[in-house]
């Protein structure tokens, strides 16, 4: 059995929003327009938080890429009245759009704040409609949606590899924020392989995870950054 | 039974209101029902173009329709609990108070549930809860609840109604098609008599455990999740302690409207609101109690993301209507309740308005400045209501008090065979 992880290198991030735009490419995330942006209804499956430290002239800047956990003990899933959302095997925290009905109430209990709602229609300037993706399941108003390590990736990397009769091979299978980040910064891979990429670097020194105090578990480990060794 | 017609001569002024509606009734229900017609436009645009047209976001994804689903059905907590309460320990004072009261929960009980279809993405599915239920989600805890409080509600008005509808029948021979099929054939023999009161004792024990229950689990939709100054362990009494107060607040409300709209002075007295009052007032110093014990474990704690959220409330964005919740709720209501001077009609009905008002003030602050105020210190957001969810909550309180006066334009508002039984009672006594 797999069991999907990622690993991000603050060190290496530079902020600069690729896997943001990678992401909502890939995933037909829709437009929200500028005034619904500002209620807070944009969609960021992949989003790039970033804080201002000190004054000029000793400014630091430091970002987060902020995907799903995919928390191993998700609160997120159990709260769903009608199990629209839940743990696969592999762990991946996937939602089942058809079956939501909008309570909500997965959103709320998340503390990474990283489950959105469908507020209206979605929608995509005209121009953009011939550009998205065939592979991702079509989502309506009134449900929500959420950061699947590219669910529709791993599947066709599965499809191949049981023809073949063997494993998913290490890098053949990555979500589209990985393969886009230009300075290497994202890793994605089984945790389940000791050998494989993520798996080691989850184990370094310098990895955490958000608020592990809460017992979530997530499965998205972050690598510290030089300065904040120091500190 | 005794005599009808003469039964009839003696309570004319509860039964009056069946029978002679005047102008204001008409005047009250039109303008009722075109505020309660106005939600269904509202709703119907709501549905159309999408939860975007309230005010909600990204983080605060629950908001009015919550706040509103939790005073409600705090509303519907004092009614039949309190009437069983009564009941089982004997007041005599009870009597004329409980069928109003209970008719107040009733339809309570109606109102909060519909906000959460209100507050669904796709209210069209909303029968999914009962076919994929999964009791591991504290809304299908709520779900079960408050169906069986509410069946347990109607049943609990509707049993102790039987003898004053068979009278209704004998009545008004020309809505005898009407009242005939719910009399279920009661002709007040004794043997009907004791089934009856086996009926009530059951159901007034019944009632008590659920309605607990009931406002508990609300409580624990929050309660039950991780969020700062949600996750707490006071949160089911603290509920259910708010609903009663809230409960008893507008049991006095409504209780002086129909007294003064129905002349209904010879038997709702001030000894009635008196001691509602002092009911009222107990639950005031309860309220003040967990409220106090509730933001001082908070601060003395000093979690960090719980503080981010206890100053939004104290000092913070959410402060003027955090300290207009301490003025409604306590400041107003604690005087005039305390002091026997003030504790009159108009004194405790002053008292009630204020309380309803700082209750509603109360869900609206447990719920939306936690959910702004989220662990990670990114997603931020405030939180306006649009004018589609002022109109969900007008058209709902507008079609509760159509209800109310619906219902008291068929049925008496007063339980005319306790206060027969009691009279007689009392007749035996002194002979």
């Amino acid at each position: 059995m797999y069991r999907w992880g990622m690993v991000i290198d603050l060190d290496k991030c530079t902020g600069c929003q690729a896997c943001v735009v990678a992401c909502r490419q890939e995933n037909n995330i829709s437009f929200a327009g500028d005034k619904e942006a500002k209620l807070g209804r944009a969609k960021l499956w992949m989003n790039l938080m970033s804080e201002v430290k000190g004054s000029h002239p000793n400014v630091e800047m430091n970002f987060l890429p902020l995907p799903c956990m995919h928390c191993d003990k998700p609160p997120c899933t159990k709260v769903c009245p009608v199990e629209a959302t839940y743990k696969s095997p592999e762990g991946i925290v996937a939602q089942v759009y058809p079956r939501c009905i909008g309570v909500r109430m997965c959103i709320s209990n998340c503390p990474y704040t990283v489950r959105y709602f469908n507020w209206h229609e979605p929608a995509w300037p005209q121009e953009y409609k011939k550009g998205l993706n065939p592979d991702v399941y079509s989502r309506k108003k009134g449900v929500t949606e959420k950061c699947n390590f590219c669910i529709q990736r791993i599947r066709k990397a599965k499809w191949n590899a049981r023809k073949e009769k063997r494993r998913v091979r290490e890098g053949e299978v990555i979500p589209a924020c990985v393969e886009t980040c230009p300075s290497e910064a994202l890793y994605f891979g089984d945790l389940n392989d000791p050998k494989s990429r993520v798996s080691r670097l989850s184990k370094s020194r310098r990895a955490f995870r958000l608020m592990e105090e809460l017992g979530t578990e997530p499965k998205v480990f972050y690598l510290k950054e030089g300065e904040w060794d120091e500190g | 039974m005794r005599d009808n017609e003469a039964i009839a001569q003696r309570h004319h002024k509860i039964l009056s209101p069946l029978t002679k509606t005047g102008w204001p009734f008409w005047i009250t229900t039109g303008l009722l029902s075109i505020v309660f017609l106005w939600s269904f436009f509202a709703f119907g645009w709501q549905y159309v173009w999408g939860l975007g047209e309230t005010g909600m976001g990204h983080p605060v994804s629950w908001a009015f329709y919550l706040v509103n689903f939790v005073f409600f059905i705090g509303i519907s907590h004092a009614g039949t609990l309190i009437s069983a309460i009564l009941r089982i320990t004997h007041a005599g004072w009870r009597t004329p108070i409980t069928r109003a009261a209970e008719v107040v929960t009733v339809f309570a009980l109606a109102a909060g549930p519909t906000n959460i279809l209100f507050d669904l993405g796709r209210p069209i599915r909303f029968h999914w809860v009962a076919i994929h239920a999964q009791f591991k989600s504290p809304l299908l805890w709520d779900f079960t609840c408050i169906m069986t409080y509410f069946i347990t509600c109607v049943l609990f008005l509707y049993v102790l109604m039987i003898p004053d509808i068979a009278l209704l029948r004998e009545r008004f021979p020309r809505r005898r098609w009407f009242y005939n099929p719910l009399s279920l054939g009661w002709i007040g023999s004794e043997r009907q008599e004791r089934i009856l009161k086996k009926a009530s004792a059951f159901l007034c024990i019944a009632v008590i455990p659920v309605a607990v229950s009931v406002h508990t689990v609300v409580s624990w939709v929050f309660g039950m999740q991780t969020q700062p100054m949600w996750h707490s362990t006071i949160f089911g009494p603290y509920f259910v302690a708010g609903a009663i107060y809230s409960g008893i607040a507008a049991i006095i409300l409504v209780a002086a409207i129909l007294r003064r709209v129905y002349h209904l002075e010879d038997y709702l007295q001030p000894v009635h609101f008196n001691n509602l009052g002092i009911l009222l007032l107990t639950m005031t110093l309860l309220w003040f109690y967990f409220t106090f014990a509730e933001y001082l474990t908070t601060l003395y704690g000093g979690g960090v993301d719980e503080l981010a959220v206890f100053w939004t409330k104290l000092t913070g964005r959410y402060s003027p209507l955090f300290w207009l919740m301490v003025l409604f709720c306590f400041v107003i209501p604690f005087p005039i309740l305390a002091l026997r001077r003030t504790r009159t009609i108009l004194g405790t009905t002053i008292a009630s308005v204020s309380i309803l008002i700082g209750m509603w003030l109360e869900r609206f602050l447990i719920i939306i400045p936690t959910l702004s105020q989220p662990r990670l210190p990114y997603a931020r957001g405030s939180y306006m209501p649009s004018w589609v969810e002022w109109s969900m909550l007008a058209g709902l309180s507008a079609g509760f008090m159509l209800a109310i006066i619906l219902f008291s334009k068929f049925f008496p508002i007063i339980s005319i065979w306790e206060m027969e039984k009691e009279e007689k009672e009392r007749d035996e006594k002194v002979t």
